[in-house]
């Protein structure tokens, strides 16, 4: 524990030896919070996968949405064909309206991109560019269902 | 049961991948011509577009699998035919793709000078039927036909400084000819008008901040496309506005002085179609192109371009043409509609053709990225799974499988490469590389590749 430290840190910096002793615990037991934020922070991330399963899972602030969803083998199949560098929209999900605006704005190349997924909607998101913060604790995601007859003889071409 | 897929390339090995995975007693045979594998994710994508090719460690991990098999440089259609494959197994995937072009159907199509998109590809991603293609490069301008994505890798790839290329595994000879190179004005040029382009926003914006270069286009082009832009959706909305913006805006100051700096000129024609390749009297080269003027009727996806009776002779010494690829029949017993290029289906049930399938290009027509086959080919694969749990695919009675095969290759002189070949041969590609500063070195004929597989 680093509360010596703290403590003479917080003796330099006033005079009264009263004043001193309070500031030293404030000190203290702000920096055992943050410890302990850290070590239990946990987030709560809902899947809801292709056929409409939840599948709650316990993650940590700074996990990626995509890795997450490989490591509890949800959907592994075809997700991730890039590997996270922004050129497919594989990884594409939903996200609730309750944390769609908690995550930071996209940048130019994540619009790009979902501009080609299929059923793109004004939540729309690519997973592996988001990472897990503490206000994203309850944040569901929900994987497009991408139907049968999408590819059906007829359909308009796509740009390659 | 027992599966053969024939075509190594995305459509194959996603097939390959869902039915591993969806079924635990099924076994994959992958069939592929050229000694080494992944078709156009290592043929098509540009060099400059590594990350896209990252596909390639799903697709190594699908073939490592221990129910499924890569045979290289076996020739379907010649060496073994696709009747023989279905007596050996319950199932037959056809995923062979798109290796053909779309012809423009002008005269002058086949003067020098002029060359399909998918053999320019091909020459610069090092495919060994493409070696020989040395395209002359000593012209000023350059004028591509379509404007979908093929075009705008072909256009970059022409205009890109080559400290950009040496850096990327674009096949050896043509980094070489492109340091040469003397083209310094691209058009991609288009029948139809700004709102049809094909491209996607990605690509478009690489051209826009391609370093050495600068756009130029037509103003009048552009008139009344932002009006039009109302309730169009995203994609389009957003890749309309980067092509209004790069055509009519004025630049602020950093960018007007780097266009100021900029020896190279790229731009969109709109509103033209080829009507003849043109060719110096008394020589046989190129010379220029002729264009016929069209007037658009209708609006979005469904604008047709119609004739006006104008034409415009734009010079130029060399013509890509980039309007499609297609798919070409490789066996007779297999259904081919040749109107349409594809093999009928439904769902990736062949038409007419009990424990056939296909998947990719060749089932749906050639468009689409990567991700677009992936789905088309785990249809496939749900399709062919659907029917060995209903019975209407017999998978009752045991097949030979490989074994049959083999037998079959090894009468008739031809040695498979496996994937451990491959192997061999990635490693002496990637320790080529190296030596230059580039991911890979390809080897770029079937003999080096066969001499690399058998060390």
């Amino acid at each position: 524990m680093q509360g010596s430290g703290f403590k003479s840190l917080a003796t330099v910096k006033s005079g009264n030896k009263h004043n001193r002793k309070r500031v030293g615990l404030y000190l203290k037991s702000v920096f055992c919070l943050l410890l302990l934020s850290f070590l239990t922070s946990r987030v709560n991330v809902v899947y809801i996968d292709r056929s409409g399963e939840r599948i709650p899972v316990k993650a940590k602030v700074g996990d990626n949405v995509l890795y997450l969803a490989h490591k509890h083998g949800i959907d592994l199949e075809g997700e991730g064909a890039c590997e996270a560098s922004l050129a497919c929209s594989t990884c594409h999900v939903y996200v609730n309206s309750a944390h769609l605006d908690k995550l930071p704005e996209p940048e130019e190349r994540e619009d790009d991109m979902l501009d080609m997924a299929p059923m793109l909607q004004e939540n729309s998101r690519l997973g592996c560019q988001i990472i897990l913060t503490p206000d994203l604790d309850g944040i569901e995601l929900t994987l497009p269902k991408v139907t049968r007859n999408f590819y059906v003889d007829g359909h308009v071409p796509k740009p390659h | 049961p027992k599966v053969c897929i024939i075509g190594s390339g995305p459509a194959g090995f996603y097939t390959a991948q869902h039915l591993i995975k969806a079924c635990q007693d099924v076994e994959v045979d992958i069939y592929e011509r050229l000694p080494v594998p992944f078709g156009l994710v290592r043929f098509g994508v540009a060099p400059d577009h590594p990350e896209v090719k990252n596909v390639i460690n799903t697709f190594t991990q699908t073939a490592k699998h221990s129910r499924c098999s890569f045979y290289g440089n076996v020739n379907v259609g010649k060496d073994v035919t696709v009747g023989e494959l279905q007596g050996a197994y319950h199932a037959v995937v056809l995923s062979y793709g798109a290796e053909g072009n779309r012809r423009m159907g002008v005269p002058g199509e086949d003067l020098p000078g002029v060359y399909s998109a998918k053999d320019f590809v091909g020459w610069y991603n090092g495919l060994p039927s493409c070696r020989e293609l040395k395209p002359d490069l000593s012209c000023e301008t350059a004028v591509i036909l379509g404007q979908g994505n093929v075009a705008l890798d072909v256009a970059r790839i022409l205009l890109s400084p080559s400290d950009i290329l040496k850096k990327t595994d674009i096949a050896q000879p043509a980094l070489e000819a492109l340091a040469e190179s003397r083209v310094r004005k691209v058009l991609i040029v288009g029948r139809r008008g700004p709102m049809q382009v094909a491209c996607t926003i990605k690509e478009l914006r690489e051209m826009v901040n391609l370093p050495g270069t600068r756009p130029e286009m037509v103003t009048a082009d552009f008139e009344g496309v932002s009006e039009a832009l109302k309730d169009v959706p995203r994609p389009r909305k957003r890749l309309t506005d980067l092509l209004l913006k790069t055509a009519l805006d004025a630049p602020g100051d950093k960018e007007l002085e780097r266009r100021r700096n900029a020896a190279k000129v790229w731009g969109f024609l709109f509103y033209r179609s080829p009507t003849e390749i043109l060719a110096d009297p008394g020589c046989s080269r190129t010379a220029g192109i002729r264009l016929a003027v069209n007037r658009l009727e209708g609006s979005g996806d469904a604008a047709r371009a119609v004739l006006t009776g104008e034409v415009e002779d734009v010079s130029c010494g060399l013509v890509i043409s980039s309007i499609g690829y297609k798919s070409l029949p490789i066996d007779p017993a297999v259904p081919f509609d040749s109107r349409r290029a594809v093999v009928p289906n439904s769902v990736g049930r062949v038409h007419q053709a009990a424990g056939l399938y296909c998947s990719g290009w060749l089932k749906t027509g050639p468009t689409g990225v990567i991700a677009t086959t992936m789905n088309n080919s785990f249809d496939t694969a749900r399709s062919l799974l659907e029917d060995m749990d209903s019975g209407a695919l017999d998978v009752s009675a045991a097949k030979p499988g490989s074994q049959a095969v083999s037998s079959l290759l090894e009468e008739r002189g031809v040695k498979p490469v496996t994937f451990s070949d491959w192997e061999k041969i990635d490693s002496l590609e990637t320790r080529r590389g190296e030596a230059r500063g580039k991911p890979r070195e390809k080897l770029l004929s079937v003999e080096e590749m066969l001499k690399a597989a058998r060390t």
